[in-house]
């Protein structure tokens, strides 16, 4: 029910309207269901504290063995129900105990801080929780309940009581969203991530991402290096050579030494092509004179398949991130050429909230592989920027490959 | 002079097979990788190896690699080294046996045809010869404190001829001087880097060489 888990929208006080009744109705249903789960979380927590003192006994890993993975389901309903609310992920991090046996496991249990954060999510849960969870169901029910009290026992009493409670619903028509938005984020102060972890998990990520692009720059080097020494340069010492020969068979052979020369010729032309491609994998000039507006255009024009082009960037890039974007879309380009068999192909970008998003779309076969090389190394290269790289392509297509890199547009 | 050639670009390999015909030589085999290179070496009727230093299958140093070990097998086989790039590293490790008949050139001397032709012809008689950058790469890594800076810019130009294995008579009439100023330079040279006088052209090469490769 994906509707129902959507973010609480907002939690300052709108007026009346089918959309805000709809949306408080929602919000008291997921916390009707908060509140009624503080019953096996009631019930864990007593067997988590038997448990422990009871470990020297064997029954203590019996009760640990059913105890600890049903709180981890439980408190992972409850991760669900919090990221939902909050519109974010609220991610668990247990300790590693594959390859423990029944004995090992509670043991690493024991020492992991997650596990008893779970535990104190249980006392939460059956406590401030429980009420925070309680109110809006109570706030809602609490005129019907007098009526019906009304109703069986006519007097004085109850009719006092519902006259009190007509006030409930408006009160609960303020404070419902906040209260769920208040359990929400209360939860996920517990049961998320430490910030600790987090940042211990970006370092880990960073590091990769770190090796990853210097293990890719270094790569780039060597192919420049070998794309020069093989081709411009192998050509211009031939030129030489040549010219060497013809200068000496000038007075003996002229017709051999104009044939060198004419040879000299053509491959002083073929030695300028080189170095203009490698000057095009190092930095294409029409990037460097036009942006990635330009050299996206560029691309789509020399590509067999009709391109449509729907592109709003800024002018003003960060080098780093034209270039990866720039290549990245090659990339995918030249895959809609080589593999594709497309009809048509599309290319959208734009940037929105400091991310630089692009979407490189065909209407070809599908059936792309992520996990090719040049698809791969792009997500790497684009991994250096925090960017990231996600492939839709079903066999049949249309394939769609969306680009996404954080940038801030900051004038360079 | 029978030639073996070891060249993996097909464009520069017809090249100096034109020039090595051109200029009277036979190229007996020219061996596109380390490995047809070294049977290649190893023929009996070759007088001189000419090859590259970088080949497939790595394209890193297999050439020269190959060369020494052309040596190690034949001692004082005579090998040119062509590269694209100077490396005085390379130029010790060819230099390492000290047995001559070695050169080291960058590929851009064989363009002036009959200079390249005649350091060819003073590898295949047992001399040394080394390019100009090989020597400026050993001179300009020397340090402030080095002997070599004591030499004057004409001494380091005779210094620079020597190494290329040219006698004094081919230095005098490079630099236009009279063969007895250039005996005069270099006997300043060798005094100012304390080595002993030596009239063999390719020992006293071999000498200042090692004297560089040293650091004094």
């Amino acid at each position: 029910m994906p509707t129902l888990l959507a973010p609480v929208r907002s939690v300052r006080p709108s007026p009346v309207d089918t959309a805000g009744l709809v949306e408080r109705l929602r919000l008291t249903l997921v916390s009707a269901g908060q509140f009624l789960l503080f019953v096996p979380a009631v019930v864990l927590f007593v067997l988590t504290v038997v448990a422990v003192p009871t470990g020297g006994m064997a029954v203590g890993f019996v009760l640990a063995a059913v105890a600890v993975p049903a709180t981890e389901l439980l408190t992972g309903g409850h991760r669900r129900l919090a990221g939902g609310l909050l519109g974010v992920e609220v991610p668990s991090a247990y300790a590693d105990t594959t390859g423990r046996g029944f004995l090992g496991r509670p043991l690493v249990w024991l020492r992991d801080p997650h596990r008893w954060r779970d535990v104190a999510f249980l006392a939460w849960s059956a406590t401030g929780g429980a009420v925070l969870s309680g109110l809006p169901p109570l706030l809602l029910l609490a005129p019907l309940v007098h009526l019906g009290g009304l109703l069986l026992d006519p007097g004085l009493t109850w009719a006092l009581l519902l006259a009190g409670a007509l006030v409930c619903p408006l009160v609960w028509w303020l404070v419902t969203p906040a209260l769920l938005r208040a359990r929400a984020v209360a939860d996920r102060g517990i049961l998320g991530h430490t910030r600790v972890a987090a940042l211990e998990r970006r370092v880990e990520q960073v590091e990769e991402s770190r090796t990853e692009s210097l293990d890719h720059s270094a790569a780039e080097v060597r192919r420049i290096e070998r794309d020069l020494h093989d081709g411009a340069q192998a050509r211009i010492a031939a030129v030489g050579m040549n010219v060497g020969l013809a200068e000496k068979l000038l007075a003996t052979d002229p017709e051999a030494a104009a044939a060198l020369l004419r040879e000299v010729r053509e491959t002083t032309v073929s030695a300028l092509e080189d170095l203009r491609s490698v000057v095009r994998g190092i930095h294409p000039p029409v990037l460097a004179d036009r942006g990635l507006a330009g050299a996206v255009e560029a691309l789509a024009l020399a590509l067999p398949v009709p391109v449509t082009l729907r592109l709003d960037v800024p002018e003003e890039l960060p080098a780093p991130v034209e270039s990866a974007a720039y290549f990245a879309l090659a990339e995918c380009l030249a895959n809609v050429a080589k593999h594709a068999a497309a009809g048509r192909a599309w290319v959208t970008a734009r940037q929105h909230d400091g991310v630089l998003r692009l979407v490189v779309g065909d209407d070809g076969r599908g059936g792309a592989d992520p996990e090719g090389s040049g698809l791969r190394g792009i997500a790497r290269r684009l991994g250096a920027f925090d960017g990231t790289l996600v492939v839709d392509s079903p066999p049949g297509g249309p394939t769609v490959v969306t680009l996404e890199v954080p940038c801030r547009a900051e004038p360079t | 002079m029978r030639v073996v050639l070891g060249e993996d670009q097909a464009l520069l390999r017809v090249g100096l097979t034109r020039i090595l015909e051109a200029s009277g030589c036979a190229v007996l085999e020219a061996a596109e990788d380390a490995a047809s290179l070294e049977r290649a070496l190893a023929r009996p009727d070759a007088d001189l190896g000419l090859v590259d230093v970088r080949m497939p299958p790595s394209y890193t140093n297999e050439g020269l690699l190959a060369a020494i070990a052309a040596r190690r097998a034949r001692p004082s086989f005579p090998v040119l080294v062509l590269s694209q790039y100077v490396e005085p590293l390379y130029a010790r490790d060819l230099l390492a046996d000290g047995a001559g008949g070695v050169g080291y050139l960058l590929k851009d001397r064989v363009a002036e045809v009959d200079g390249f032709v005649a350091a060819l012809r003073r590898v295949a008689a047992g001399g040394t010869v080394l390019d100009p950058e090989v020597v400026a790469g050993l001179v300009g890594g020397a340090g402030r404190e080095h002997p070599v800076t004591r030499l004057t810019p004409r001494e380091r130009e005779v210094l620079t001829l020597m190494a290329e294995g040219r006698s004094n008579a081919a230095i005098a009439g490079r630099l236009q001087v009279s063969e007895k100023a250039v005996g005069k330079h270099s006997s300043a040279i060798f005094t100012k880097l304390d080595l002993p006088q030596d009239t063999d052209d390719n020992r006293r090469v071999l000498a200042v060489l090692a004297w560089l490769e040293g650091g004094g």
